[in-house]
């Protein structure tokens, strides 16, 4: 292995006398150029997103504590007033309703998980993890992470605009046409559309930046195949967004012209067909519940080989079993419209293609469980929350090979049982890898050791919370009610009443998780540059806590001993 | 096998000529999901997916499979505000599978104005839909209707035979042929 040369420091060698030399705060901050704090730019904003998208739940968990209607029409008066306008009407009340259920996806989606895992963590460690000294474009990624405020201000403010019956968008998160086209007046909907837009602008260059960065900036020796797996996990999400996110922004232009400037792309009046707008919904829509997952996928890969003190078990099928579960993630998007009325063959072949996912996934989840086995288990937070992901994420697999049978899926469709399912993989295996990733790489992050008791309170206050709060929902969807409704009938209240409580006993999680936050920031212990030990091995684990603001201006060089 | 690092200048190179091609992937996907309009119309006039119906030449050869019947339901419904009265003149028809028969559709404008429309169709249940092939139709072009006007309106069709080995329509007696009638507005260009 040939030793590597400090070349580098040639050209600008000014500005090297101290690798830690910070810019003032309103350039470091404003102006950042810096991977790390971008990244924490995103996570700070995935965090205020994830607050707002968590509040806009719990108000649809308390008007769902009892059938009838008990506060949605107080709140829309207090909307409607808010706005000089009359008293909202009780189907004005429904449309609040419709609002909310929008925005409450389109924030967690697009303004929580995927600012926090791709963004936050992405931006942190994937440089860090191949030994580069920052992104491949440092100013392309300031301007992703400055896209997100303005598309984040244009969802939040058509909140306040008509958007057809009532005020806001109220067309769920999946935005079909007909009725976010004729059936939305108002630019509520178009400023919906328009913060898609620029947020999946932000997200594209990200992906740009991303595959750029792995392809050609890893340290000599650091060859793909031994990328520790989050950068794999990475790289794949990244390839996923930039073949998926370009066809919604597709979709979505053709509604706003369907909506402005009279064509009729998804209206059967002008020979249009609003069916293609949920092919091309979903053809973007489903890689997109994998972009969301993957990188929790290698987040947990990380902790589990970190905690067991070995390496991951089955490294490369784990890479590729992420690889595949990429590439079969875009021909399976029509088990969503298993209801649209499509053939017994076509329904057949969608049925088996989505259950053929379960292959890399269940390889992965025995890949985890392997690498468990036999090592030296040390039960830390993140080890916790990881072992929590795995249990859930498996739960909502199962309930998803359920689901990917179109026959059942006719019976299920639009039924609480898809709510459970997929708040199963996402609220409780994205977001619990979120958190299993904010635990480990926090003394990192910040310099400071996260409170160990807090964190495991945290972790055991919010897994019987949300398990309260989801898994009551699979029984509710078994026995028929659907989804997106203010009320039901009174058969459904007790199941609704516990996953309310559920709901509650999350929110003390949730207030435990900032009271550590907070408190370990202030007066955490200082954290050693690999607080973990031997079994942490990634590159970020060699450098201090938190490492300087610019790391590797002397590339490292990678040994052939495996790292990952 | 590892060698020097490259260069920096060598690096921002290599990194503008991924992001130049990764741009165009993105781009690729931003035109096919455009793309996408056309290519879905294609394949559903192919291959009657969701119900397309098919559509023949005049002197298209077809064999009459005897003794095998199908009845014919015909829908109508008109967009409101549609100011149009449009029927069939008979609800039903049986029709041997193969045979040539004609429907006449009925439409009326109520209206003091002058009113183009145009009608969109659709067969249930849609694996039907590839093996109903129509010859001749009013829903093939426009329709001006003078105040008052009243029009007959045909449609020819056959039902294709090789219906009766298909075994997704093992069990279908009965095709229903739907139209929508809508106003043509000028600044509506189909897409």
């Amino acid at each position: 292995m040939t030793t590597i040369t400090a070349d580098h420091h040639g050209d600008h060698a000014h500005d090297h006398h101290d690798a830690d030399h910070k810019p003032a705060f309103f350039q470091r901050w404003f102006m950042s150029t810096n991977h790390k704090d971008i990244g924490t730019l995103y996570l700070i904003f995935a965090i205020f997103a994830g607050v707002v998208g968590g509040a806009i739940s719990g108000l649809m968990r308390v008007e769902l504590a009892q059938p009838g209607i008990q506060y949605l029409q107080g709140w829309a008066n207090i909307q409607h007033s808010l706005l000089g306008a009359e008293p909202a009407s009780l189907d004005q009340a429904y449309h609040l309703w419709n609002a909310l259920i929008t925005a409450h996806g389109l924030i967690m989606v697009f303004f929580m998980v995927m600012p926090a895992i791709i963004g936050g963590f992405g931006n942190w460690f994937v440089p860090i993890m191949i030994g580069a000294p920052d992104m491949a474009f440092p100013r392309m990624n300031n301007i992703s992470f400055w896209l997100l405020i303005p598309a984040f201000a244009l969802l939040l403010g058509s909140a306040f605009v008509p958007g057809g019956t009532g005020y806001g968008a109220g067309t769920g998160w999946t935005v079909y046409a007909p009725l976010s086209t004729s059936g939305s007046a108002g630019p509520a909907v178009d400023m919906a559309i328009l913060s898609l837009h620029i947020a999946g602008a932000g997200s594209i260059l990200g992906a740009v930046n991303f595959i750029t960065t792995i392809l050609n900036m890893r340290a000599p020796g650091m060859t793909l195949h031994k990328m520790p797996l989050f950068v794999w996990s990475v790289l794949v999400t990244a390839f996923l967004l930039l073949l998926a996110l370009p066809v919604l922004a597709a979709a979505i232009t053709m509604l706003l012209t369907d909506r402005n400037f009279g064509t009729t792309f998804y209206d059967a009046a002008g020979g249009g067909d609003p069916e293609l707008y949920q092919h091309l919904f979903w053809f973007f829509g489903h890689p997109e519940v994998y972009i969301m997952i993957l990188p929790g996928f290698g987040i947990v890969s990380q902790i589990i080989s970190t905690f067991s003190k070995k390496p991951v078990f089955g490294y490369l099928g784990m890479a590729y079993a992420m690889v595949a579960i990429g590439v079969v993630g875009f021909v399976v998007w029509a088990h969503h419209m298993f209801t649209t009325g499509m053939s017994v063959n076509v329904k057949m072949y969608f049925t088996a293609a989505t259950m053929v996912i379960a292959v890399p996934t269940g390889i992965k989840i025995f890949s985890w469980i392997a690498t468990i086995w036999g090592g030296s288990i040390s039960y830390k937070t993140p080890m916790v929350w990881a072992l929590g992901f795995i249990f859930l994420f498996t739960v909502g697999g199962v309930t998803g090979v359920v689901l990917a049978n179109g026959g059942v899926d006719d019976v299920l469709h639009d039924t609480y049982y898809v709510v459970a399912h997929f708040h199963y993989v996402l609220s409780l295996g994205a977001v619990f890898s979120l958190f299993a990733g904010f635990y480990y790489w926090f003394p990192k992050m910040s310099g400071r050791m996260y409170n160990e008791f807090l964190g495991q309170l945290h972790f055991w206050v919010f897994f019987v919370g949300v398990n309260l709060l989801f898994f009551p929902m699979h029984f509710l969807g078994l026995s028929g009610m659907p989804r997106r409704y203010p009320d039901y009938p009174a058969a459904f209240e007790k199941w609704n009443q516990v996953a309310t409580h559920g709901y509650e006993i999350m929110a003390v999680g949730m207030l435990i998780f900032f009271i550590n936050v907070f408190w370990s920031l202030a007066a955490g212990k200082k954290a050693a540059g690999n607080p973990w030990g031997e079994g942490a091995t990634t590159l970020e684990w060699t450098l201090s806590s938190p490492p300087p603001f610019h790391q590797f201006e002397t590339l490292p060089v990678i040994d052939d001993a495996a790292h990952h | 096998m590892a060698t020097l690092p490259p260069s920096p200048f060598d690096r921002d190179r290599r990194n503008r000529r991924t992001m130049i091609a990764m741009a165009g992937v993105g781009l690729s996907m931003l035109a096919l999901g455009f793309a996408s309009v056309p290519l879905y119309r294609i394949f559903c006039e192919q291959t009657g997916f969701g119900g397309t119906t098919m559509r023949a030449d005049a002197n298209v050869q077809v064999r009459e499979a005897a003794g095998h019947t199908m009845s014919i339901r015909f829908d109508s419904n008109v967009q409101p505000g549609m100011p149009w009265q449009f029927y069939p003149e008979h609800r039903t028809d049986t029709v041997t599978v193969g045979s040539k028969d004609m429907a006449i559709f009925i439409a009326k404008n109520m209206s003091d104005k002058p009113v183009t429309g145009t009608a969109s169709f659709n067969v249930t249940p849609s694996q039907a839909g590839a093996y109903f092939t129509k010859i001749q139709c009013f829903c093939f072009t426009q329709q001006t209707l003078q105040p008052g006007q009243e029009v007959r309106m045909p449609v020819l069709y056959f039902v294709d035979p090789k219906i009766l080995n298909d075994p997704d329509n093992k069990d279908t007696q009965q095709i229903t042929l739907s139209y929508t009638f809508y106003p043509v507005e000028q600044d509506k260009k189909p897409s």
